[in-house]
């Protein structure tokens, strides 16, 4: 059997979890949506010094937001699986170890691009007008960014011992970064020093590019950018979270 | 075909700490023979768990070898883990899903097709009387029964050899007798080799056909468990623990309790 059928079984086993978990989905669902509900309406009167209306500027951060922190906390939940045992008894299997963090990875990507869709769709209730085709390229930015961090979590969670060890360096990396991308608010507002700063971030490379396709704007340098960019760091962190996924702590 | 299923030559395995090396295991020679259930015996902290995890793939070794099951451990560790059976001290089950979604995921794991895997899962179920409990979530389970699921769970692909970590640490007592009868009825009905670890002097005494005492990361005596009373208690009708006593040297109140 190839690697994608190895990770087909571990897809199925870890989407069922997630599907059976009800509580976790729902609340998992709603805070993305309460942050758009609750803090985009602050923006509709402000000038945000870019084109497009504030929807098309924080919808496609909310998005960028979502993939980034789900992204980046779903090795909270491999670390349970590892101290009750459950990632062991599964390594002592002929499954793919490659098939144990990409079926978990892929089911990771699959819910949070399914929580964008409710996402976008919260947006254009409120007023977010964007071509189709944008957002379906925009959905599939979050989808590449979202396997890279997963992936990364991962193998940070195989390197670390307890949660709170795992959740100081996840929040320590993560909000910098969230902040210096430009998420919620456009760095057409930064000064100088806070734009450069921004520029060593991939994910504001990211967000520009999914900003134009909402936009409609899809043959440019900023999305060729953001492309470029967003693969480039999905290829090194699935490499990155492979091997430290791979690497074996007694 | 030997008659031995599991061969280890020099087995060691040193963890770096940031006050230097620990050797938790110094050089393990071992022989098992097919169908043999052997105790591994040792106080906590002797080794046990860091060679059995060596031996079932977990862990890669500092140094030494090892075949099990006709498959070398360090050139072919996927060969092995299609012929053994693991069951952790931490038992490694998802505490919201079923038995049967365990049963049957475990089955797909070792790339059995939907179908054998479903009913691989109800044979299982079946002889571990599991059947009643099938579409129960496991952390609505008894010990006892966790246990008979966790063992199920390490025998769904058919192993060879069934290593068993610390099985019965926490169960009650009519539960670790029903264990130990399952551990005897899974060698006769089937002559799979049984691996357990124990520090409980009476499971290695009523399971196991032969013990092997470690200490700090060797093996420091091996034998049946009437030639250990005897060699080292000096009677074959001593307990066990007189001879455990004995070869570890401790036990018995070193310093006084500073209490």
């Amino acid at each position: 059997m190839t690697l994608l059928a190895h990770t087909g079984i571990v897809f199925g086993r870890c989407l069922r979890s997630t599907l059976r978990s009800k509580t976790n989905l729902f609340f998992g669902m709603l805070q993305p949506l309460l942050f758009l509900a609750l803090f985009g309406p602050l923006l509709t009167e402000l000038d945000l010094g870019v084109s497009g209306s504030s929807w098309q500027t924080l919808v496609p951060g909310v998005l960028v937001q979502l993939a980034l922190l789900g992204g980046s906390y779903v090795g909270l939940g491999l670390l349970m699986d590892r101290n009750l045992g459950v990632l062991d008894r599964m390594r002592v299997t002929p499954v793919s170890p490659l098939a144990l963090l990409l079926g978990r990875t892929l089911r990771d990507v699959v819910q949070l691009v399914a929580q964008s869709v409710l996402l976008v769709l919260l947006g254009l209730a409120f007023g977010l007008r964007a071509p189709l085709l944008g957002v379906l390229l925009g959905l599939l930015f979050v989808a590449v960014l979202a396997a890279a961090l997963s992936a990364l979590s991962y193998g940070l969670a195989m390197n670390v011992r307890t949660p709170s060890e795992f959740a100081a360096i996840a929040n320590t990396a993560g909000m910098p970064l969230m902040l210096l991308s430009g998420l919620l608010l456009p760095m057409a507002l930064a000064p100088g020093w806070l734009a450069g700063a921004s520029r060593a971030v991939p994910f504001r490379y990211t967000v520009d590019a999914v900003r134009q396709v909402f936009l409609g704007h899809y043959a440019n340098t900023t999305v060729a950018v953001g492309a470029a960019v967003t693969l480039a760091l999905a290829a090194l962190c699935l490499m990155g979270g492979a091997r430290l996924f791979g690497r074996v702590r007694g | 075909m030997s008659s031995s299923v599991i061969r280890v030559r020099g087995l060691t395995r040193t963890f770096s700490l940031g006050s230097g090396p620990v050797h938790a295991v110094r050089g393990i020679d071992l022989t098992v023979g097919r169908g043999e259930i052997l105790g591994f015996l040792g106080p906590n902290g002797a080794g046990k768990t860091t060679t059995l995890r060596m031996l079932t793939t977990l862990l890669p070794p500092s140094g030494g070898e090892a075949e099990i099951a006709g498959r070398d451990l360090l050139r072919d560790p996927a060969g092995v883990r299609r012929r053994i059976g693991y069951v952790a001290q931490s038992g490694g089950l998802d505490p919201g899903c079923s038995v049967r979604e365990e049963l049957v995921t475990q089955g797909r794991l070792h790339l059995m097709t939907k179908g054998a895997a479903a009913g691989r899962a109800e044979e299982l179920a079946g002889g571990l009387g599991l059947s009643g409990l099938m579409d129960r979530p496991t952390a609505a389970l008894s010990g006892g029964q966790r246990r008979r699921v966790e063992i199920a769970l390490g025998l769904v692909n058919r192993p060879e050899v069934l290593f068993l970590d610390e099985p019965t640490t926490g169960l009650d007592p009519g539960s670790r007798a029903e264990l130990w009868d399952l551990v005897r009825r899974v060698r006769a009905e089937h002559g799979t080799t049984v691996f357990l670890t124990t520090h409980y002097l009476d499971e290695a005494d009523a399971l196991a056909d032969r013990i092997v005492v470690v200490d700090a990361g060797r093996i420091v005596a091996e034998g049946a468990s009437a030639e250990l009373k005897s060699r080292y208690a000096g009677d074959p009708a001593a307990s066990l623990q007189d001879a455990f006593l004995a070869i570890t040297g401790r036990g018995t109140a070193e310093q006084p309790l500073a209490i």
